[in-house]
Order: C-alpha cells, then sequence, then structure tokens
C-alpha cells in the first residue's frame, strides 16, 4: 500500500444556507482544488457524499453533475456514497484506499447537505429513516430519541443520579459552543451556558434542545493524493496514518447502548493500522451529535474507562486548554451538523489543526489527530487518523 | 435460499395476536423480529416459532420532537424479552409526561398496535407495545 495524504480542505460556512447542495459543494471543491495546487483536470475521481438530496431538492444522482459543476474531467468517475451521517468519512475511506492500492493517484472526497431546508419536521421523518424502517421507525424513533435512551442506560448502568449526568452533558454543549464561537465557519457562534441547556425545551427525554445538534446545510472537501505527490505540491501534506469502519444492524440488536461495539472494533483497526494509541492522539473531531454522543465515544476510544468519562467537559479535561481537546472546531453541536458533509468537515477541522492554522482555537503542538463519525442509530462507524509527519 | 419468515409473515402475525420469531437448530437461540440469520450465531437454519410476550425494560425516552405525521408525545422502549431477544417499541397505560429512569427494569407484556403508514411506508404498520405487568 503506497502512503496516502491530504494536498487541501475546503468547506463551506455551517448554517441557513440560501445555495443549492451542487453550488455549495463547488464552494467546497474549488477550495480545496486550489488549496493543494492542482487543478480540476488533474482530479482523477469523485468520492461524493450526499444523503438526503431526494428530500431537500428532489434531486438523485447527484455525484456526475458535482463533478460537472467542478469542471472535473469526464474520465474521472463520480460515485455517490450514502452512510447516513457518517456519509462523507466512509467516503473518504474508500478514496484514501484506493489511492493507496495506486488505482488512483490524486482524487476529490466531500459531501454536501441541505438538512435545514427541509424544516424540522420532514428533516426529523427523513434523519429517521436511517434507522431500521420495519422494526424501528414505526414506534416513532428519531435520533435524539436513540441518543436518549442510551443516556437513560448509562445514568442506569453506572447508578449516576440523572440531574448529574444532565448537568455533565450541558458542560459537554457549553465547551462545544464556547469552540464554536472561535470558528467562522460554525452554524453557531455563540457562548451558552450550563441554564442555557438546563432551561432548553426537551426534546426527547432526557435530552434538550441544547443538547442537541442542530439541522444545517453546508459542504465540505478534501483533495487526497499519493504522498510524494502531496509532497511536490504543498509545503505541509498531512498523512493518513489509519482509518478504521465498523457495521452494525439495528439498535435493539446491539443490546448495550452505553457501549457502541462498532466504534470499539473501527478504532481498534485504526490504532493498530495507525502503529498509535489513544495516548498518542493529541486532538480529536468526533460524533457529538448530541451531548451524550461525545461522552460514549472518548470512552471507546480509550481516554477514559467506560462509566468515567462522563465529567471530563465539567472538569475541563476536553476544553481547549484540556489534556485531551475534543472538537475544537464546535463538533457538530455548534459547527453544524449538515449530514454528508459532516465527515469531510471533520477531517477539513483536523488538517487545520495539525498545519497549526485554526487561529484561537489551535490546539498547540497537534501532532497526530483522530475523526469519529458515527452514521444512523449506531449502524455505521468510521475513524480516520492523520498525522503531519 | 429463500428468506425463512418475512416482514409480511411476521406482520400478519402481529393482527393475529401472535408474534412470530424463529429458533435456531444450531444454537437455540431465538431472534425476533425475524432476521435472515440467527442473531446469535449467524445460523440460516432456523424454525418458526411463537415468541413468549413477557420481558424487561432496559431502557426508554419519551419523543416530544416527532417525525412527521406522528403526535408526540409518546414513549419508546427496548425490551429484553424472556426467551433472550432484545425488542423496540411504545410503552402503552401510562402518561408519557409521568415516566421517570425508575421504569428500567420493569416486566412488561407485549402486544402491537397499528400505526398509520405515510408516503414512505406506503402502508399501516403494526409496531410491538408494552404494558407494565
Amino acid at each position: 500500500m503506497r502512503e496516502v495524504a491530504i494536498a487541501g480542505v475546503g468547506m463551506t460556512k455551517f448554517g441557513i444556507s440560501e445555495k443549492s447542495n451542487l453550488e455549495m459543494f463547488a464552494e467546497a471543491g474549488l477550495e480545496a482544488i486550489e488549496g493543494s495546487g492542482v487543478e480540476p483536470k488533474d482530479i482523477e475521481a469523485l468520492f461524493f457524499g450526499n444523503c438526503l438530496g431526494p428530500f431537500e431538492e428532489g434531486q438523485a444522482h447527484m455525484a456526475p453533475f458535482a463533478a460537472s459543476e467542478l469542471g472535473l474531467p469526464m474520465s474521472a468517475p463520480a460515485t455517490r456514497f450514502e452512510a447516513a451521517c457518517a456519509t462523507s468519512t466512509v467516503a473518504f475511506r474508500h478514496a484514501a484506499y484506493l489511492v493507496g492500492a495506486g488505482v488512483y493517484d490524486i482524487v476529490l472526497v466531500g459531501g454536501t447537505e441541505r438538512a435545514a431546508a427541509m424544516g424540522t419536521s420532514l428533516a426529523t421523518r427523513t434523519f429517521a429513516m436511517g434507522s431500521q424502517s420495519k422494526y424501528e421507525s414505526p414506534a416513532g424513533l428519531t435520533f435524539p430519541g436513540v441518543f436518549a435512551m442510551a443516556a437513560h442506560m448509562y445514568a442506569k448502568k453506572y447508578n449516576i443520579p440523572l440531574e448529574e449526568l444532565k448537568r455533565c452533558m450541558a458542560e459537554v454543549a457549553v465547551k462545544n459552543h464556547y469552540n464554536g464561537s472561535l470558528n467562522p465557519r460554525a452554524h453557531f457562534q455563540k457562548e451558552i451556558t450550563v441554564d442555557t441547556v438546563l432551561n432548553g425545551m426537551m426534546v426527547a427525554d432526557p435530552l434538550q434542545l441544547f443538547d442537541c445538534c442542530p439541522f444545517s446545510d453546508g459542504a465540505s472537501a478534501v483533495v487526497v493524493a499519493e504522498a510524494n505527490k502531496v509532497g511536490d505540491l504543498v509545503k505541509q501534506p498531512i498523512y493518513v496514518a489509519g482509518m478504521g469502519q465498523a457495521s452494525a444492524g439495528a439498535l435493539y440488536l446491539q443490546k448495550d447502548l452505553t457501549r457502541v461495539r462498532a466504534r470499539e472494533i473501527s478504532i481498534r483497526h485504526a490504532y493498530d493500522e495507525a502503529g498509535v494509541g489513544p495516548e498518542d492522539i493529541d486532538v480529536c473531531e468526533l460524533h457529538d451529535c448530541f451531548t451524550i454522543a461525545e461522552i460514549l465515544a472518548i470512552e471507546s476510544f480509550g481516554f477514559y474507562d467506560f462509566g468515567k468519562g462522563y465529567d471530563a467537559a465539567l472538569i475541563g479535561e476536553t476544553g481547549l486548554k484540556g489534556k485531551k481537546v475534543i472538537n475544537p472546531s464546535g463538533g457538530l453541536k455548534a459547527k453544524g451538523h449538515p449530514i454528508g458533509a459532516t465527515g469531510t468537515a471533520q477531517i477539513t477541522e483536523i488538517v487545520q489543526q495539525l498545519r497549526g492554522e485554526c487561529g484561537d482555537r489551535q490546539v498547540e503542538g497537534a501532532k497526530i489527530g483522530l475523526v469519529d463519525t458515527l452514521g444512523g442509530d449506531f449502524g455505521t462507524l468510521c475513524n480516520i487518523i492523520l498525522r503531519s509527519s | 435460499m429463500s428468506y425463512t419468515l418475512t416482514f409480511s409473515q411476521y406482520h400478519e402475525g402481529l393482527k393475529e395476536g401472535k408474534f412470530l420469531g424463529l429458533k435456531c437448530d444450531d444454537c437455540g437461540a431465538y431472534t425476533f423480529p425475524p432476521l435472515g440469520v440467527c442473531s446469535n450465531c449467524g445460523s440460516s437454519s432456523m424454525q418458526v416459532t411463537e415468541i413468549e410476550e413477557r420481558g424487561t425494560i432496559r431502557t426508554f425516552t419519551v419523543i416530544r420532537v416527532a417525525p412527521e405525521g406522528m403526535t408526540p408525545p409518546y414513549a419508546i422502549v427496548i425490551v429484553e424479552l424472556e426467551q433472550g431477544p432484545w425488542v423496540m417499541g411504545n410503552i402503552v397505560g401510562l402518561n408519557p409526561d409521568q415516566l421517570n429512569i425508575d421504569l428500567i427494569g420493569r416486566n412488561v407484556i407485549m402486544g402491537s398496535q397499528p400505526v398509520k403508514g405515510d408516503m414512505f411506508t406506503r402502508e399501516d404498520i403494526r409496531v410491538l407495545t408494552f404494558h407494565v405487568a
């Protein structure tokens, strides 16, 4: 397998956009291509992420149109990936392995989504299509509901008073909104307090509005290439050190929702491939679609023992000045969550962190970063470990 | 190889008050609702059997922001059946606004009720329901 690196990254501001999926993707894609010192004609394939285009804009089969927007050559296959919220992370993993295998030298990976454009009711319905449609959706399951059930199970299993767990979850939201306030491309750039979270409307008991990430519009893209080629193109190649992906069935089959088993398998593969362990990770962008989700993830990664990670944000260990910086971008919680674009936006943040380009939210001296994206109700997990040298 | 117990057959069973599942010929585990192979060992050698209704609540939530077409509030539970399978459904017979974490661990009896279909499901689908034993 050849060494693979990232040459350039791009993303739109996340939030509410008047632009179409393709227009947003063109902005992100051109930023990534220009930042890589290449031209659209040099791109040999497009790995394109979008989940809900048919419901957002009546648009399926978006990948070839996206290639056309960017002026990619007709010889570059443009293929859509869909893995719910993990869509563009999964696209990235497949792209990186194909570059590693020598099938392509330079490719573009990314995603786009107009989740906010659907409105809350249709967005909630179509997001819920990521659950099992015969055996889960008829119960009225929503994604907040999935993580709400995980939160209740966590409190029960570890015998933590629910009020205490909720306060600790609120601290995750406060931290990630603070980080988002330092990120000019975040959906939300305003600080909040614990009271903001605990006074919010209830969405799915025990999750309140500010425990939940928003529906966002946005796009992101990265140029992936063979490492020597990247070295010729840009000053600071960011290398793909290791990757993992794992899959699980319906939520009820997973039984203990405090342990996301697919994540445990995915991260083990990524650590092994990279030859690193939890102690080596300097900065992490993980799937905080809900506050409890961040707590589950940091335990899966081995940053904390199971049942011991819930107060990490409260005691400041995962903040920008903490020992394990989690979601410096603001995470899904504050940066926003245009589902098909989320994965490559997480990769964009880690690349910029490892290049030292993040200004007020820069994690000093970060050399190894971890990306984590969860799709559906624990059905798809994908992890990418990047390093700066 | 033909699918042993389809959703359609399972769903017809629910209409008749039967909970059709699968018993594995190799390991003896029950798979409910149905899958292509045994959820425990992966064997495709399974027999259709009726599943017993008793179980215990393992977690729950009350949905207050619902998908299009659903009317909140309503409670969703995950239940461990006495025969082993874990299943998802709705709590009936309790006020959703009066539920708290003490619901976890309560014994329940399984039933089912129809849910109105929408343009995506195209037909009504029965959902598993649970009432406290």
